[in-house]
């Protein structure tokens, strides 16, 4: 049951709120698709807003207190708006031994923003993960997709410069 | 004939709704549904094109598209390859591989000249032209582009013979950087899904029982025998079992199951279509890390391949045998590498885990028995099949069977994967294949198996490397991350990056592992700010044994492990941070002072200038000093110093 006041006042209605219709008509039928519908939706709204988790408990019959569980417990999903690139900095074990805290110092010096932080124009959510499996060329950071190996500090103004 | 996969003529009864025992065979030595020796010719042909024959005159060009590589700019190496090959006018006359991981990222892009496999490392764009006119049209060496041992500083020309690869014994990476994954053609070229043919031969049991007789053992982490746990699910009851391969490699510092999916995801569906026959399961999901992109994107491609040519789905290669496969996306959580909490995930709820027995085994997926075997378990069964388990058998020590691939990384000259045979020690996969340690530096510790794992000291190199030896000097194989560090990593750090990481990841289920990681984690910061107090030590020591005895999962279990090694083989580091308030490794950055060296100081005022706080002041060309009481310790000075005059200690 979604909100029908928008087509009332002869508005168009939200395209989001048409995808995220699809979604849930896609995985409806199927057990165990919360996490699939919550990660497809992140992909929609580049984060999971309150109303939406509203409609998704609704759609599939899951208490929200449930799907309020399963947002908070993993790490990929995110209560609120994000930047517009994601940049995560590996500090695992071979990005650790390889001086990774020194580029995530840089980077958060760079950017004005600690580890966590969405920056206030939403150009850069900045993160730290625990290993991106390309531990061949530590020191590494991922932006977005795209991933930057054999980090030193004085390359990181140059690369975070390319992602508007 | 454009692919093996396709007809040989109209005579060919293939097609995925009329399914057929021999196809795969078909695809490599046939037709066999009619006889017509144009149609064989032509299957040979194509063979030969796929897999290049030496006499053909052809060459191919292997181009790795691992992570690694990617990133370090292969897809623009494949780009400017295609569009010289054609300016040159060589384009029929070489075939370009994008393959998957060869898993020596340190020198990516990798370019491999075949049939005679040529190494070219490092390449870029700008190289290419070179590459095209002299290597690939004129036969000739591109010298400067050769793999230069750093070591020896000899080049080497083919791969084999890089000491890298000499000593490693390939057979779950058989493939990986030979074959396009995208692209099954290729993978049943070399032998594909003839493992699994072979198992349809058999009746379950009799697989079973091959696998329990190769002595493969669970490569995620426990080690449990493969073939015993496929024992117990078969001889679970029920209608409807399930096989799940663990995807979710998690642990800092191994990408070995990142590399066999991205560079070989059909040994992966291969080995659980074995499973599911073996234990009679007609249903198999794989969990895969959100964290990886491309191994999700290639297997979503081998899967849609296979279920095409009736490899997937019902009545298996008319078998009577239905398997149907599906990727579930982890949503990041380091627990749900754990089986029980892996199994949550999938149901789309908090991965939690939660007390065993009941084991997978009988009460697992949708409480259905469940197989659960991690991504290089899987990728070792076909091999088992095809070759016999005696051939697998004859590998590796007494109880611990096969090859491993290991994840060497760390301060270590050539990081990357290192297959290699179980039983071989740690030195000759630290010092043969990774080349020693960088910069000349001392070895001190490799961290074994990850987080769960321990740290050894150099006493330890000549350990054979296979599950029972490591389990007794308190590490573990895990799932194979070998993080190599020299003189300069402090171990009280270490230990307290690991548990800064197991802490974080602590699923909060059990009190043990959610408070007790939590109060080791505030002792170990402590130390190394230097507020280190008599008897930590000890307390670390009875809170490490706690929460190894009474967490719920393995993740708890085996959290103590790193602080356990370090505080047995590098006690005197403790130590030293409490007693002395010094980091003997010089890592610990609250403990150390900068000062600059009068004599060796130039006055270039270099680092007064990249000082974040101004602390440092000093005329030109006379020597400049450090302000001590304003110094934050961030090492800027002693970067940008050029005459080495900035000193730690």
């Amino acid at each position: 049951m979604s909100c029908q006041c928008a087509v009332e006042d002869g508005l168009q209605p939200d395209p989001k709120e048409i995808k995220l219709g699809e979604i849930l008509a896609k995985y409806k039928q199927q057990k165990g698709a919360l996490i699939p519908v919550l990660q497809e939706t992140q992909e929609v709204y580049g984060y999971l807003p309150a109303e939406v988790l509203r409609r998704i408990s609704f759609e599939l019959k899951i208490p929200l207190s449930k799907v309020y569980g399963v947002v908070t417990f993993y790490a990929q999903f995110h209560l609120n708006p994000r930047g517009r690139n994601i940049v995560r900095v590996c500090l695992g074990t071979a990005c650790h031994v390889r001086g990774g805290a020194k580029i995530l110092e840089t980077i958060q010096k760079e950017l004005g923003i600690e580890d966590g932080q969405t920056s206030e124009d939403l150009r850069y959510t900045l993160e730290s993960i625990a290993c991106i499996g390309a531990c061949g060329l530590a020191p590494v950071i991922m932006v977005n997709e795209d991933t930057h190996g054999r980090l030193t500090p004085d390359k990181l103004g140059k690369i975070l410069a390319q992602y508007e | 004939m454009n692919s093996l996969m396709e007809v040989c003529c109209d005579k060919c009864t293939h097609t995925p709704t009329t399914p057929c025992d021999k196809y795969i065979a078909c695809r490599t030595e046939g037709p066999l549904c009619h006889d017509d020796a144009s149609c064989k010719e032509k299957v040979q042909t194509r063979l030969k094109q796929v897999v290049i024959a030496p006499e053909s005159g052809l060459k191919q060009v292997l181009i790795c598209a691992g992570s690694g590589c990617i990133s370090s700019g292969s897809r623009k190496v494949d780009a400017a390859l295609e569009a010289e090959l054609a300016k040159q006018g060589l384009a029929d006359k070489v075939k370009i591989t994008v393959t998957g991981c060869h898993g020596f990222c340190e020198q990516g892009p990798i370019f491999i000249v075949e049939p005679e496999g040529t190494f070219y490392c490092r390449v870029q764009p700008e190289d290419v032209p070179e590459l095209v006119e002299k290597a690939l049209g004129k036969g000739e060496l591109v010298d400067r582009l050769l793999y230069k041992e750093p070591i020896t500083g000899e080049k080497v020309r083919h791969y084999q013979d890089i000491p890298f690869y000499k000593k490693q014994q390939r057979n779950v990476l058989r493939n990986c950087g030979h074959i396009d994954p995208e692209n099954m053609e290729e993978y049943i070229a070399r032998d594909g899904y003839k493992g699994f043919v072979k198992a349809l031969t058999m009746s379950p049991l009799e697989v079973i029982e091959d696998v329990k007789k190769s002595g493969l053992r669970g490569r995620g982490g426990a080690g449990f025998s493969t073939g015993q746990k496929w024992e117990f699910a078969s001889k679970s009851p029920g209608d409807e079992k399930y096989v799940v391969c663990n995807a979710d490699e998690g642990d800092p510092g191994a990408f070995m199951d990142r590399s066999v999916l991205e560079g070989d995801p059909h040994a992966v569906i291969e080995g659980m279509l074995v499973a599911g026959y073996a234990i009679g399961a007609n249903n198999g999901v794989i969990y895969v890390r959100a964290e990886y992109p491309l191994a999700i994107k290639r297997l979503k491609v081998a899967i849609d391949q296979a279920s095409a040519c009736g490899v997937l789905g019902d009545n298996v290669l008319n078998s009577g045998f239905d398997f149907h496969l599906k990727i579930k996306a982890g949503a990041g959580a380091f627990v749900c590498g754990e089986e029980t909490a892996l199994m949550a995930s999938v149901e789309g709820k908090r991965g939690m885990p939660r007390v065993r027995p009941p084991f997978p085994a009988v009460k697992g997926l949708w409480d259905k028995p469940t197989n659960i075997n991690n991504v290089e378990t899987y990728a070792n069964v076909p091999a088992i099949l095809r070759r016999g388990s005696e051939w697998y058998a004859g590998l590796g020590t007494e109880r611990s069977k096969g090859t491993k691939v290991f994840a060497l990384t760390g301060k270590v000259n050539n990081t990357g994967l290192a297959e290699v045979p179980m039983g071989v020690t740690l030195r000759e996969i630290i010092f043969d294949i990774g080349g020693g340690i960088q910069n000349g530096k001392e070895f001190k510790a490799v961290q074994i198996g990850g987080p769960s794992g321990g740290c050894l000291p150099k006493e330890m190199l000549d350990l054979p490397v296979d599950y029972d030896s490591l389990i007794k000097v308190g590490a573990m194989v895990g799932s194979g991350g070998l993080v190599t560090m020299d003189e300069t990593t402090c171990m009280v750090d270490i230990a307290r990056f690991f548990l800064n990481f197991t802490q974080k990841e602590s699923c909060g289920k059990c009190t043990p592992c959610r408070e007790g990681t939590k109060r080791m984690l505030e002792i170990l910061t402590r130390i190394t700010k230097g507020q280190g107090k008599a008897g930590d030590i000890e307390t670390l020591e009875r809170l490490a044994k706690n929460i190894q005895a009474t967490s719920l999962c393995g993740l708890g279990q085996t959290a103590p492990n790193p602080i356990l090694t370090t505080l047995k083989y590098f006690r005197h580091e403790y130590e030293a941070h409490i007693n002395e308030k010094r980091c003997p490794a010089g890592a610990c950055s609250a403990l150390l002072t900068y000062r600059i060296d009068s004599e060796k100081c130039v006055g270039c005022g270099a680092c007064a200038k990249a000082c974040p706080v101004n602390c440092i002041s000093g005329e030109l060309k006379k020597p400049y000093r450090i302000d001590a009481s304003q110094c934050i310790k961030c090492g800027t000075c002693m970067d940008k110093c050029k005459f080495g005059a900035v000193i730690k200690g």
